[in-house]
């Protein structure tokens, strides 16, 4: 299937982001979506009733949600993808400024390579994962730890699953509302306007493609 | 292709840039965007750090929730709490892609293996026979407890007494017309008094999604060891585990005293 005649020859594009991200991010997607919807069939009566296979979901679930950080630690090897991580964690006085003007849902919000909400997110549910990861192994494991903790893991386990659902379908709706963003991890590049008027201070590095 | 080739000016947001930022310096972790405070990765261990105390202080908060919107849910008519972590009532697991429905002319209970009669059942003939009523807790091994649940149906006793078992048998082993699912007990336990083929519960018929028309209900044991959808018993000479014994479950499933945890017993 050949996909809709791109504008970029009618408009300036400018890279944003490389194969080695693309991959990385359709992984860790593939694999997160794995894990909501195994959650799902284990969780929601209707779904469980639906599905059955109990045995057969807890082994996929278990499994895509170990393999979950695996995509971004061999991404690791990218230089680019490096350097999207380092502006990931970092946060400039603009990123306090954009906090700001979002909270109070006012324009105005200025934002490097990526704004202050993307930054938030990626750090959230970087934690996120790692937190479900490792209440996810006291459940699986369970000699390896006292009971005690085995209930607790549950709890956080069920309660930040939910948490973590409702923030993954902000990052769904937000993508969903801008195609241009969609493109860009899709095919690596994005419209020059959009990148000026979206990410005003992101600075295009020297060799782009690496 | 010449669109990669051309990285556009963005000079026109250097000017911002550059008020709090240092533009001598420009490595490769990201140019002046990859610049100030950490704070993305403090979010990733503040995120640690809560789910580690999120664990330690999981009792308490999972007390207060019960006794607060927990208890509210018991009483939610929309059942749209149910979907909240430990919202109260029974969650429904099976081990099949699908459970044929059985009723009033299909259904069949056969009791066999090391019996001097054997026999089977239509629900007619149970319902016909004497009726015990219980009412426990129920307490699932993956945590949720539903209290005081009645559960109406025959002994267990009753029927393996009507099939005269013989000397040499040590166990009884059941199966479950969903295809797959199995469970055994020994006849000491099997010949408990709160041991029944349950027929009824919480007063009505047992649905579908309930393991109906019949199931076995051991109310001092865990609930995978209630059996839903029960179609055979097979009176044996050992115990051989069931479906979720053979993937690690204990089979003497006592409430508190198995599967390393510490409820309160039902019985």
């Amino acid at each position: 299937m050949s996909r809709p005649p791109e504008r970029a020859t009618a408009r300036p594009r400018v890279p944003r982001f490389t194969r080695a991200e693309h991959w990385v991010h359709r992984a860790t997607a593939t694999l997160m979506a794995v894990c909501v919807l195994t959650a799902g069939c284990l969780y929601l009566p209707f779904l469980a009733e639906l599905v059955g296979r109990r045995a057969l979901m807890v082994t996929v679930h278990e499994w895509s949600g170990i393999l979950l950080p695996v995509p971004l630690l061999l991404g690791l090897g990218s230089r680019a993808l490096r350097a999207d991580l380092t502006r990931l964690n970092r946060f400039g006085r603009h990123d306090r400024q954009w906090l700001r003007a979002a909270l109070r849902r006012r324009g105005g919000r200025p934002a490097g390579k990526f704004n202050a909400g993307q930054k938030l997110y990626a750090a959230w549910i970087a934690g996120a994962v790692l937190v479900m990861m490792g209440t996810g192994l006291l459940m699986w494991f369970t000699h390896l730890a006292p009971l005690v903790w085995r209930t607790g893991a549950t709890f956080v386990h069920d309660w930040l699953a939910l948490t973590v659902i409702v923030v993954i379908a902000g990052h769904v709706w937000m993508a969903y509302r801008d195609p241009e963003s969609r493109r860009g991890l899709r095919t690596g590049s994005v419209d020059a306007h959009w990148a000026r008027h979206e990410h005003p201070l992101w600075k295009q590095e020297e060799d782009p493609t690496r | 292709m010449a669109r990669t080739l051309a990285p556009a000016p963005m000079g026109c947001s250097n000017r911002r840039v550059t008020k709090d930022a240092n533009p001598a310096r420009a490595a490769d972790g990201g140019g002046e965007d990859g610049r100030g405070t950490p704070i993305g990765r403090r979010v990733v261990l503040g995120m640690l750090a809560g789910g580690a105390a999120g664990v330690a202080a999981a009792p308490f908060l999972q007390r207060a929730y019960d006794n607060t919107l927990g208890a509210a849910a018991q009483k939610d008519p929309t059942g749209l709490s149910g979907l909240l972590p430990a919202g109260g009532g029974f969650r429904y697991y099976s081990v099949t892609g699908s459970v044929p429905h059985k009723d009033e002319r299909s259904y069949r209970l056969t009791v066999d293996g090391l019996v001097r009669h054997r026999a089977s059942y239509r629900l007619a003939d149970l319902r016909a026979l004497p009726q015990t009523r219980l009412v426990r807790d129920v307490q699932c091994v993956t945590g949720w407890r539903v209290p005081k649940t009645p559960f109406q149906g025959v002994r267990l006793s009753a029927l393996l007494d009507a099939a005269g078992v013989r000397p040499q048998a040590k166990a009884v082993r059941f199966t479950c017309f969903d295809g797959a699912y199995s469970e055994s007990l020994t006849l000491e336990q099997a010949r408990r008094d709160d041991v029944l083929v349950a027929l009824r519960m919480q007063d009505k018929p047992l649905g579908h999604d309930h393991g109906g028309p019949v199931r076995l209900y051991v109310a001092p044991m865990y609930f995978y060891k209630s059996a839903k959808w029960l179609s055979k018993i097979t009176v044996t000479d050992h115990v051989e585990p069931g479906y979720w014994e053979q993937l690690g479950y204990d089979v003497d499933a006592w409430v508190g005293r198995s599967n390393g945890r510490d409820d309160v017993p039902t019985t």
